[in-house]
């Protein structure tokens, strides 16, 4: 006996991007926060700003850019019905997510390293605007990799079922939207790297 | 829906002419930062940033050759999303 699943991509796809509507503003409101507080404290924000690695965080951002053009690559591979390179490319997305995620840990080592980390005593000692600035910085970039994380799960899945042929061309709605979540990914931190490293 | 339009194939070669825009548009936004351009430089940092959002948007998310339904609700909300940002530092700018 067989039974009819019933599927809709279009409303599955909907609703992944109503779902990144809400991460959107959940980031958003953190800018704002980010925003204000700079705009009361510039002087401190500026100098804690300039303690970040603008090549750290550049390395990390083209690592991004690239991930996100693997994994959109991935989703043509799959419909042009080539499994071996839909999953050559969804490896090399996990790569880079695991190679920014290295990076980003050197990076987080230096400052703990430093004294610098949330609730630290160097921290309390530099002052109020330091603090905000450090805070929000280890909040925000720790809730996007937070959110890196969650992406590095749903692409092995989805490169475990790409692998054992239950998801292929006739069903490719769950790469599609495992792509459009780590694009958001990317698009979250096209905004953080200028915010926190860029802007003097 | 147009049945067509989902199963559309982007060319691999549209997604790597768009990661080079990408980069390059990375490696600008750090470039102008050596060069002191005052109030301007947050300006520069946004619109460089924004570029490089819409070129994810279009291309990597697809959104290009999406249903006009799904092109007006993205587009409307990160409208919406900018509107709310701007209207806030209006708000403290001349506070």
């Amino acid at each position: 006996m067989s039974i009819q699943l019933h599927r809709d991509d279009d409303a599955s796809k909907l609703g992944m991007w109503l779902f990144i509507f809400t991460e959107l503003l959940l980031f958003a409101g953190m800018f704002i926060v980010y925003g204000v507080y700079r705009y009361l404290n510039p002087v401190a924000f500026h100098l804690a700003a300039s303690e970040l690695s603008i090549t750290a965080g550049t390395i990390n951002t083209i690592i991004l850019l690239i991930s996100s053009a693997t994994i959109a690559m991935a989703s043509s591979a799959l419909r042009l019905k080539n499994k071996q390179l839909t999953i050559i490319l969804l490896l090399s997305t996990l790569f880079m997510a695991f190679m920014f995620m290295t990076n980003k840990y050197f990076e987080w080592k230096g400052k703990f390293g430093h004294g610098i980390f949330p609730g630290s005593d160097d921290l309390l000692r530099l002052g109020h605007g330091d603090t905000l600035f450090y805070g929000l910085y280890f909040f925000m970039t720790g809730l996007h990799a937070l959110h890196i994380v969650v992406g590095f799960i749903l692409i092995s899945v989805v490169c475990y079922r790409v692998n054992n042929n239950t998801l292929t061309n006739n069903n490719p709605v769950l790469l599609d939207n495992t792509g459009l979540y780590w694009h958001l990914v990317d698009l979250i931190w096209i905004f953080l790297f200028p915010l926190f490293y860029l802007i003097p | 829906m147009d049945k067509q339009d989902n199963n559309h194939i982007i060319p691999y070669k549209l997604y790597l002419t768009v990661l080079a825009g990408l980069i390059t548009m990375t490696i600008v936004s750090v470039g102008v930062t050596k060069i002191d351009l005052g109030n301007l430089s947050v300006f520069v940092a946004i619109l460089l940033a924004s570029s490089k959002s819409a070129l994810v948007l279009v291309f990597f998310m697809h959104l290009k050759f999406d249903n006009t339904l799904l092109k007006i609700l993205v587009t409307s909300v990160f409208i919406l999303v900018a509107l709310v940002l701007f209207i806030t530092f209006l708000d403290y700018n001349y506070r």
